[in-house]
């Protein structure tokens, strides 16, 4: 039953969506077609496929850890644009630009400041039990306009038109993609590792166990002496580590400088993905590949047959919508009460 | 007569076992019923569904020979049929009457309603004041007020489900003189119970279900204990064992001058409690809940520390400041009075809830869980304890309470702990399963264990336990020997009303216990 929820999320996403379609004045079935099988008929579009879901699922996997804890990391986003920032930093000012330290260096980098960002709301949880929804949520703004003031002010490439936008980084800090006529480079890589690092430590490892029991049964930790705040550091730790490797490869990957516009939302998206995925580390394999797919489409249509760009946010959420609609009711049941005399 | 209550053949499933099958029973006017059996064999789910609250999968029910077609529990209600359940669904915050008020019709002024109350308390001998606040009021109180709750609707059928489980002996006795009166004008009572004692005192007629099925009626008063709990148990009960006990020189468990306030409003400050346990016996702790037995209870197990670290001390190291998992490592071992959520994690298999205490047990290896290990180790306790589950793969929720206590008593026991805390070790659990769970606890103390039993079971506590230690408003009685106590003195002392406590008490809260 938990499994079949997202499919018949999926499913029901479809129908809403073929509804708006129709609504728009498109034929529902050559706009879906459009929406998601077009963009995976090319080797551009697989490769896209693939460089879209990478930071997703990264990303997924990493907060599905805290959220197995009933740690609930919202400012993925915000950590994802520290560990760009910080592995920007590293990538353009570092002395020597041909090093071959220097991409382990901006890996690093970014991790460290996705997880120094998490751990804000991890101290202020762990030591003053503020509610890390709000923290978390409200630092992605804090890194927002981070970045947007150094891409506006310090960072600003001089010879850049004024655009706010930093240098483009040098050859030794990009990550080389696997053939220049696509974009899809080795952060792929790092990506699976993630998963099955995060598949061993959530059903395999004790500390993972440790984390499942805080999330389902409090009291249970409590009384077998596992430490909430352990709980706590460990599930944002994760969260912000992956969202700021995932920071990490898109400055270094596809874009190659520091913009405003370095992530599309991948870190409010990867929440989706990961219940999608059922906080499973395979099942977030697929839900990533999913969101990827209605960015791709999105855009798709956004250009084929200039539907409005807001469809993809729209589709995230009916989504989201229908998957804990879909919960709700498997774990409910709606009865008619008639009111009493 | 035409009977007040009649079932024909009721059956009712679910997933996997039979809960009733093809139960009839008929109940007549001004009768006092019971339906005893162990738990799990169905009496419950008869309850529910003679109230409406579930629905049999065939059979009729007629009331006062008319047959009920649709059944729900507003139709039980306008019938005049009502229950107290076990667990009190009263809102803790606000008063009785206004606790009342939700669940009568037409209770729009508070103040007639109070007058009501207080002229049916004080006829059926259960005085309560309608303005208190339910937090305020002891277990017994409370159920005065589900029970007048319940006859502010003028009922022809009560149904009490296991109501003296929370009881003093005293306030048992209360209620069943209320309980009488009440029959004698005409109401007929359904009184669930696993107790026999308490049937053969009250009850003019029993049915007695096992494995979902009616194995017998009887006269209660006419019969022997022994032959209703044959009928209940279906095979010869097991005796207990006790030997006398043998005290380790040193004590395992020191606890002196120990003293907190209670963290949630509702709870219960202790006041300067010192007591040991010793190696090779039991000791027990009686009194009526909330009166500190969770706070010290967690104080013991260490999910709530002390700063004073010689407060408490296990096997002579200062341990008070030890977190669960550090007391553990001295040799503690505990079995919590909430199953589900402390003592197992509710959707998580059995062999995962194995894990939760027994992770030093060869169950975790560098770092990784040993799912085979864990899977044997829960094996290993299904097998031991005969906990009714598809083995270590079932959830914990999927388990009834009396099989998910043997497990956690299984896990707890398999931890062969120097120190072993249990509280309320069979609420819950069937006759032979606490039979089986208790032999357990007295056999671990013999090997040299010390076992602290926390229970509000006086029966149980004089069965297994070589001293005795009660609970009164946080304070903490002398040790008494049971070999030289009885009943009476401990329930005195249950109540505050023994000669040190009686000033302090005597007025207050448990004046209307006695």
């Amino acid at each position: 039953m938990r499994v079949g929820a997202p499919v018949v999320a999926t499913v029901l996403t479809l129908i809403v969506g073929s509804i708006f379609f129709a609504a728009l004045g498109h034929d529902p079935l050559a706009t879906l077609h459009a929406f998601f099988v077009a963009p995976l008929n090319s080797m551009n579009g697989l490769s896209e496929w693939l460089l879209k879901a990478s930071p997703l699922i990264l990303i997924a996997c990493g907060l599905a850890v805290g959220f197995r804890a009933n740690v609930w990391n919202i400012g993925a986003e915000g950590q994802l644009i520290i560990g760009a920032i910080a592995a920007s930093g590293v990538g353009l000012f570092w002395p020597d630009p041909e090093s071959m330290l220097l991409l382990p260096l901006m890996f690093l980098a970014g991790m460290a400041a996705g997880m120094a960002w998490a751990a804000i709301p991890a101290f202020l949880r762990a030591r003053m039990n503020t509610n890390e929804i709000l923290v978390t949520l409200m630092l992605t703004y804090v890194a927002t306009l981070l970045l947007s003031w150094l891409v506006h002010g310090p960072w600003r490439d001089p010879a850049g038109f004024n655009y706010p936008q930093t240098a483009l980084l040098p050859v030794g800090a990009m990550l080389e993609p696997f053939d220049y006529s696509y974009r899809l480079n080795p952060s792929v890589f790092i990506t699976m590792v993630a998963v099955v690092a995060m598949w061993l430590f959530t059903d395999r490892s004790f500390l993972g166990y440790k984390m499942s029991v805080s999330g389902a049964a409090p009291l249970a930790a409590r009384y077998a002496g596992f430490r909430e705040s352990a709980a706590v550091w460990i599930g944002l730790l994760a969260g912000g580590a992956a969202a700021g490797v995932a920071g990490m490869a898109e400055a270094a990957g596809p874009l190659g400088q520091l913009s405003p516009q370095i992530s599309p939302g991948y870190g409010f998206a990867a929440i989706i993905v990961a219940f999608v995925g059922r906080l499973n580390a395979f099942g977030i394999v697929l839900g990533g590949l999913l969101m990827s797919l209605l960015f791709l489409g999105g855009e798709g249509v956004q250009m084929t047959l200039g539907l409005p760009s807001a469809l993809t946010r729209i589709f995230q959420g009916v989504l989201l919508f229908f998957l804990l609609a879909a919960d709700f009711f498997i774990f409910y049941r709606l009865r008619r009460v008639r009111e009493k005399a | 007569m035409i009977p007040r209550l009649e079932l024909r053949n009721i059956c009712k499933r679910y997933p996997g076992v039979v809960a009733n099958d093809d139960i009839s029973m008929s109940i007549q006017p001004g009768e006092i019923h019971a339906v005893l059996g162990e738990n799990g064999a169905g009496k419950s789910t008869l309850m529910k569904i003679i109230y409406g609250a579930a629905q049999a999968d065939s059979g009729e029910i007629y009331c006062d020979g008319n047959l009920i077609e649709a059944h729900n529990p507003a139709v039980s209600r306008a019938l005049g049929i009502e229950m107290v359940y076990q667990h009190f669904a009263l809102f803790e915050s606000v008063s009785v009457v206004e606790n009342i008020a939700l669940c009568v019709r037409n209770a729009s002024d508070l103040e007639s309603l109070a007058a009501r109350i207080g002229e049916l308390s004080e006829r059926y001998g259960m005085p309560i004041d309608p303005h208190r606040r339910v937090h305020d009021l002891s277990v017994g109180e409370r159920q005065r007020v589900e029970i007048i709750r319940c006859l502010l609707q003028a009922p022809k059928l009560l149904i009490l489900d296991e109501p003296t489980s929370v009881l003093t002996p005293q306030a048992v006795v209360k209620l069943f003189e209320t309980l009488r009166q009440l029959a004698a004008e005409g109401c007929s009572i359904l009184y669930i119970s696993h107790k026999l004692d308490e049937v053969q005192e009250l009850c003019d007629f029993a049915t007695v279900l096992r494995n979902g099925k009616v194995t017998g009626t009887a006269r209660p008063k006419e019969t022997t204990s022994l032959e209703l709990a044959r009928m209940m148990v279906g095979s010869k009960l097991p005796e207990m064992h006790v030997s006398p006990p043998l005290p380790s020189e040193k004590p395992v468990l020191e606890v002196r001058g120990l003293s907190v306030t209670a963290r949630s409003p509702f709870g219960t400050d202790l006041k300067d409690v010192s007591f040991n346990v010793h190696g090779g016996e039991i000791v027990g702790l009686a009194g009526v809940s909330g009166n500190g037995q969770a706070e010290l209870v967690a104080l013991l197990s260490g999910e709530r520390t002390h700063d004073r670290n010689d407060a408490i001390r296990i096997c002579g190291t200062a341990a008070a400041r030890l977190g669960p998992d550090e007391r553990r490592k001295l040799g503690v071992a505990f079995v919590p009075e909430e199953r589900l959520g402390r003592g197992a994690v509710p959707p998580h298999t059995l062999w995962e809830n194995a894990v939760l205490t027994a992770h030093r047990f060869g169950t975790v290896r560098n770092g990784l869980v040993d799912r085979q290990k864990a899977g044997a180790f829960a094996k290993s306790i299904i097998d031991k304890f005969k906990v009714k589950a598809n083995g270590p793969q079932s959830t914990a929720q999927s388990l009834s309470g009396g099989n998910l206590q043997k497990f956690i008593v299984g896990r707890e026991i398999a931890l062969q702990p120097k120190l072993l805390l249990v509280a309320q070790p069979t609420w819950g659990v069937d006759v032979g399963a606490s039979a089986f769970i208790r032999q357990t606890l007295v056999d671990m103390s013999r090997a040299g264990a010390a076992v602290l039993v926390v229970s509000e079971e006086l029966d149980e506590l004089f069965e297994i336990c070589d001293r005795l230690l009660v609970i009164c408003q946080g304070r903490v009685s002398a040790p008494l020997v049971r070999t030289a106590t009885d009943r009476e003195e401990v329930g005195l002392l249950m109540t505050g009303l023994n000669g040190n406590n009686a000033i302090a008490s005597g007025s207050g809260e448990f004046a209307l216990e006695d």
